[in-house]
């Protein structure tokens, strides 16, 4: 369930109501609930008396602030230069693979979302993906095979 | 030309004594510090190099009460990763020299702005920023740092994207002047430095700066945090003195089949073999925030390139037309040209349609996409049209 | 003062000064897109960037302020390398079907493109490569993502003049783009339709959405009697878009050329303006009988105009809980078409099935209003079609007409009388001015305390405006009001209104009556007037318009004869039964986002 109300005002409560809030709000929800409903976005124009389309507008500028159904463990693998030269190609067939869903989608239980992004800094230990917020790098199909195996146990 | 060779350096992670070394600043004189800095030489390590002490000395001259120093730890170019780990490893480091410049440029209030790949570091880094308060208000000085992390967003590492980002805006580049030396975070007289800036300040103020100075060469003093990835059989991070020629790097961290060196990312310029021994990795040649990316000779640089205007042409904020449109333009021409579709002569086009991006972007994401683009294109160019 | 050099030239400007103004002082065009008078620097289009001596790189001109000893070249090779490539960049993600597009010659990126890009084209077209989305849903104006070339004036306008932000920038990268929330239509968000983005879009992407094909198939169609009502702003604006300056008074030739274009009956939305005073200021001193006499708490305070369809939708959207302030009078348009097609429709003996009710706005939201459910008193749609000022000057040329060769003549009688105070709706202030004009002297039975009926404190660009009217000598009627003071304020432009509104909100707002505009300046700002406007071309209409009212014989509403004439053969008296049916409304809450 995705009630947002109350979590709107909590984070408002305690990040406050004015515009440099909006960005710890926004974070609060994506970490709470993987992504931004429509109604979710309303409910922060209204705490912050500013408009909607510019709640939008903000949210959309940044990459982790999805606007579309994510699931609970959002995939994102880099597909910068190092990654993808030192097999970021393989992660995302074997997960693909795995999940059963191509880039972009997420999975029918809503539990996993897989997307590509761009450097998220560990080029040295490429190919690295996040899962939500953590890192996991120097992947082979295996290690990734364990890693999302994990993930389903946490069900 | 001046060079130095190939020096490890251990200046940055180097364990010391915060009290000490804050209380030593505390009792200096906010000109003292200043002209400390100035004397070291140290240049912004973000990548666009301007000098420290300068910045600071402007800062500290704006009469107004409410001033900031942001730490600015949005580590986004690609093959960057040094910040993440002096964070991970030295925060108190980076929370020092934030303290520093407070002092220096008289500002009660510091700000991190962590990019938001880098969240799963925070719980980590808020427990030491507790005891860091605990310490430093022990030491005696007024001075409170809060975190602000973004969320995704290349362009956000822009000073002035960064304030409208901490703001709750979209992080979109202003317009310059002002500068944030006068009106910065909140429209207040702001210095923003890099992660490693700041370090390296807290160690100028311990070992002073004539130590310093006596690293690197005139142009690049000191010591420098690099992030080295690609095909290298040892990918890291490494402190090295400034002032190495490309040459001398690719015999330390190449695989022996080296033919590119990315210096700085995707914003900075590809080095091609043959110039690797003229190339000087410092302001006089070369400079970097620290990316260096090594290709040996079984990639192709039509990929590399591709890689790179695909990165921009995302990330680039997309308000100035030169940047936005341009970063697609780049784009979509390569492509034509490597399937034949438009002739190769058209590269010519691009390579003029890059230096407008040059001086007419609004800001330096839109101004360096071309230093990729003309380095690639003019070194590999049978790589990028068969 | 600052000293600089541009093209060689020396000037002294004031600190503050951009480059662009100074090289305007200078009579040297620095060719702009992105920048807008009336908008804060974006300096996002790059179009004016310059080569100052020293500098790394080009600077834009509208964004970077004079300083000492600067040295500009507004044309070197450089300057003009960086120029054609920026306006070719825009041209490759702008759909170029410029001979199909109601643009077409009044876009600012096809005159950069005659200037810069004629001949081969450089770039790649990027149109095929985007999902555009094109958004009809809205009545009063067309949103068209393929044209659009982000200089953001649309977003900046709908923040900054209008304080609603219905479309903000999304996405980034080659993604972004101007949006609503979500990617909504138009017609489903907080927009009001007041078109303020429409006047600044300096391409198609943002027009309002044109009706003048129904309207000829109407004129054509023998059996049909198409009337016309033309708004007071329109008069003082429509002259621009046929070759006039700004703020010639064009009202006879413009009644000339609507009977040379074909309409059945030419009449004046200024008679319904003479009928909302009646109507409207009869409202306000029962309200405040209400208040004072009845001490009744329900009478709301203070009351707001309702002539202004942007700014009733912009209340249901924002301030919903207010909606009950406004008077339930109709705007003189609808007004005007539930009189058509019922009153004026009798005397003439004309079935109403047969009647177009055609107006002529200064306004886009006009044509949403004329859609609204509840603007069907007379049985039928009261108001058929609304054409913009502009639709009209499409019209005349379309027809053929020399306008400037026409001679003037009159408006058609029943519902074609009007007085100064109805012109003057068509300015900021001007709705209070003709309220105060008539409910003076219905209270105390003498004019208005005002040299020449003039109402000075009630005029002007001022954002909000305000004044106190003591009621002195009142008819035996109205003793209840000896001696108050009538406090009232005039906004314009809806970031002014949101400035009343959150007064009110804090229960500090100390007016009985508000007179709010939509659009700075009132109607003769309003989004569906002639292109360009600035501060400047405004006060030009308003100078017009309050030419026009010392120029009338009759400058108070309840003077109009027809207004008179009405009331004694149908109508009754003001606020009568007949009026609440067919000249009052009512008004819908509506979601904020």
């Amino acid at each position: 369930m995705y009630q947002v109300g109350n979590l709107v005002k909590e984070l408002s409560d305690k990040h406050g109501r004015t515009r440099e809030s909006l960005m710890p709000i926004l974070q609060g929800i994506v970490e709470r609930h993987n992504y931004l409903t429509d109604e979710a976005m309303v409910e922060v124009a209204k705490e912050l008396d500013i408009s909607a389309a510019e709640v939008y507008g903000t949210a959309s500028f940044y990459t982790f602030l999805d606007t579309s159904v994510r699931g609970r463990y959002v995939i994102r693998v880099c597909k910068t230069i190092t990654c993808s030269m030192k097999g970021k190609g393989e992660v995302i067939q074997t997960l693909e693979d795995m999940l059963k869903i191509k880039v972009g989608e997420t999975t029918s239980d809503r539990q996993f979302s897989l997307i590509e992004t761009n450097c998220i800094g560990w080029c040295h230990k490429a190919p690295a993906i996040l899962i939500n917020e953590i890192p996991y790098t120097e992947l082979t199909p295996e290690k990734v095979v364990e890693i999302i195996k994990g993930y389903m146990l946490k069900k | 030309m001046e060079k130095r060779g190939l020096n490890k350096v251990d200046l940055i992670f180097e364990k010391v004594d915060p009290k000490e070394v804050l209380t030593k600043a505390f009792t200096m004189k906010s000109d003292e510090i200043i002209q400390q800095i100035l004397d070291s030489g140290l240049k912004g390590r973000g990548g666009a190099g301007f000098p420290t002490g300068l910045k600071w000395k402007y800062t500290a001259a704006v009469k107004e009460p409410e001033k900031y120093v942001v730490c600015n730890a949005d580590e986004g170019e690609p093959g960057t990763f040094k910040d993440r780990e002096m964070l991970d490893k030295v925060a108190y480091k980076v929370y020092g020299g934030m303290v520093i410049a407070g002092k220096a440029i008289g500002a009660k209030k510091g700000i991190v702005y962590l990019r938001g790949e880098y969240r799963y570091l925070i719980p980590q880094l808020l427990m030491e920023l507790e005891s860091f308060h605990k310490l430093i208000k022990a030491i005696g000085f007024d001075f409170k740092i809060n975190y602000c992390l973004g969320s995704g967003a290349y362009i956000c590492g822009e000073e002035s994207a960064l304030f409208e980002s901490v703001e709750g805006g979209r992080g979109e580049p202003r317009n310059k002047p002002p500068y944030p030396t006068t009106s910065g975070v909140f429209n207040k007289p702001t210095s923003i430095n890099n992660v490693e800036t700041l370090v390296t300040a807290m160690m100028i103020i311990k070992h002073g700066p004539e130590s310093y100075s006596q690293l690197g060469t005139k142009d690049s003093r000191g010591s420098k945090v690099f992030s080295i990835s690609g095909d290298t059989p040892t990918p890291g991070i490494f402190e090295l003195e400034l002032g190495m020629s490309v040459h001398e790097f690719v015999n330390e961290f190449g695989d022996g089949d080296t033919k590119a060196v990315q210096v700085g990312g995707a914003s900075g310029f590809c080095v091609p073999r043959k110039k690797f021994q003229s190339t000087v990795i410092g302001f006089e040649g070369v400079p970097t925030g620290g990316s260096m990316k090594l290709f040996n000779s079984s990639r192709s640089m039509y990929n590399v390139l591709h890689n790179y205007l695909d990165f921009f042409a995302e990330e680039s904020c997309g308000q100035c037309t030169p940047c936005r449109v341009g970063c697609q333009q780049l784009l979509k021409g390569v492509e034509k040209v490597k399937k034949g579709e438009v002739k190769s002569t058209y590269l010519n086009e691009l390579l003029k349609l890059a230096d407008t991006m040059k001086v007419a972007s609004k800001c330096g994401l839109g101004q360096s996409v071309g230093n990729a683009f003309r380095t690639i294109v003019e070194n590999f160019r049978e790589e990028i049209i068969y | 003062m600052i000293n600089l050099n541009i093209n060689n030239q020396r000037i002294s400007v004031q600190p503050g000064t951009t480059v662009l103004e100074a090289a305007r002082k200078l009579n040297i065009n620095i060719p702009t897109l992105c920048n807008h008078p009336d908008l804060c620097v974006a300096g996002n289009c790059r179009v004016c960037v310059v080569e100052q001596t020293g500098a790394r790189t080009l600077i834009a001109a509208c964004a970077m302020p004079a300083a000492e000893g600067m040295d500009i070249h507004t044309n070197t090779l450089k300057v003009r390398n960086a120029r054609k490539h920026i306006v070719e960049l825009l041209l490759s993600e702008h759909r170029s079907d410029c001979t199909k597009c109601y643009k077409n010659q009044k876009c600012e990126l096809q005159a950069l493109a005659n200037e810069f890009a004629f001949g081969d084209t450089i770039f790649l077209d990027l149109v095929e490569d985007h999902a555009y989305t094109i958004d009809r849903s809205s009545p009063s104006f067309t949103k068209d993502d393929s044209k659009c070339i982000h200089c953001q004036r649309c977003v900046r306008t709908c923040h900054e003049l209008q304080h609603i932000s219905a479309i903000a920038v999304a996405n980034k990268g080659l993604h972004q783009k101007i949006s609503s929330f979500h990617d909504r239509p138009m017609s489903h968000v907080v927009c009001t339709n007041c078109g303020q983005c429409v006047n600044r879009c300096p391409t198609g992407a943002l027009v309002e959405k044109t009706y003048i094909d129904h309207v000829w198939d109407a004129i054509y169609d023998k059996d049909k009697h198409v009337v016309v009502q033309t708004a007071p702003a329109v008069r003082v604006a429509l002259g621009e878009d046929l070759g006039y300056d700004p703020g010639e008074r064009v009202t006879g030739k413009m009644v000339t050329a609507l009977k040379q274009l074909g309409f059945d009956s030419i009449l004046d939305t200024d008679f319904t303006a003479d009928l909302t005073i009646m109507e409207e200021g009869t409202e306000l001193l029962t309200r405040l009988k209400k208040a004072l006499v009845d001490k009744d708490k329900n009478a709301a305070f203070p009351m707001f105009t309702s002539c202004s369809p942007g700014w009733i939708k912009f209340i249901e959207h924002k301030y919903p809980e207010f909606l009950h302030n406004l008077s339930t009078c109709k705007s003189p348009q609808q007004m005007f078409g539930a009189l058509a097609k019922t009153f004026y429709a009798q005397k003439m003996k004309i079935d109403p099935s047969k009647i177009v009710s055609v107006s002529i706005m200064p306004c886009t939201a006009k044509k949403y209003e004329a859609d609204r459910p509840e603007m069907r008193a007379s049985g039928y749609k009261d108001i058929d079609y609304v054409l913009t000022t502009r639709e009209l000057a499409v019209m005349i040329k379309q027809a053929g007409i020399d306008f400037r060769n026409l001679e003037s003549s009159h408006y058609d009688s029943i519902m074609g009388d009007s007085t100064g105070a109805a012109v003057i709706f068509g300015a900021t202030g001007g709705v209070m001015e003709a309220a105060l004009r008539t409910a003076y002297e219905i209270v105390t039975g003498r004019e208005v305390p005002f040299t020449n009926l003039n109402i000075t404190p009630v005029r002007g660009m001022e954002g909000v405006k305000e004044a106190t009217v003591k009621i002195e000598g009142c008819t035996d009627d109205w003793k209840f009001l000896e001696g108050a003071e009538l406090k009232v304020a005039i906004a314009h432009g809806l970031v002014n209104a949101n400035k009343i509104m959150k007064q009110v909100r804090e229960g500090k707002s100390p007016y009985h009556f508000v007179e709010i505009m939509a659009c700075p300046g009132g109607c003769i700002g309003g989004g569906g007037q002639p292109i360009p406007t600035s501060m400047d071309i405004r006060k030009k209409r308003m100078k017009a318009i309050y030419a026009e009212d010392e120029h009338m014989a009759l400058r108070k509403s309840h003077e109009n004869p027809d207004v008179i004439a009405i009331y004694k053969e149908f109508l009754g008296k003001p606020n009568s039964h007949v009026s609440h049916e067919l000249l009052h409304t009512h008004y819908v809450e509506r979601e904020n986002y």
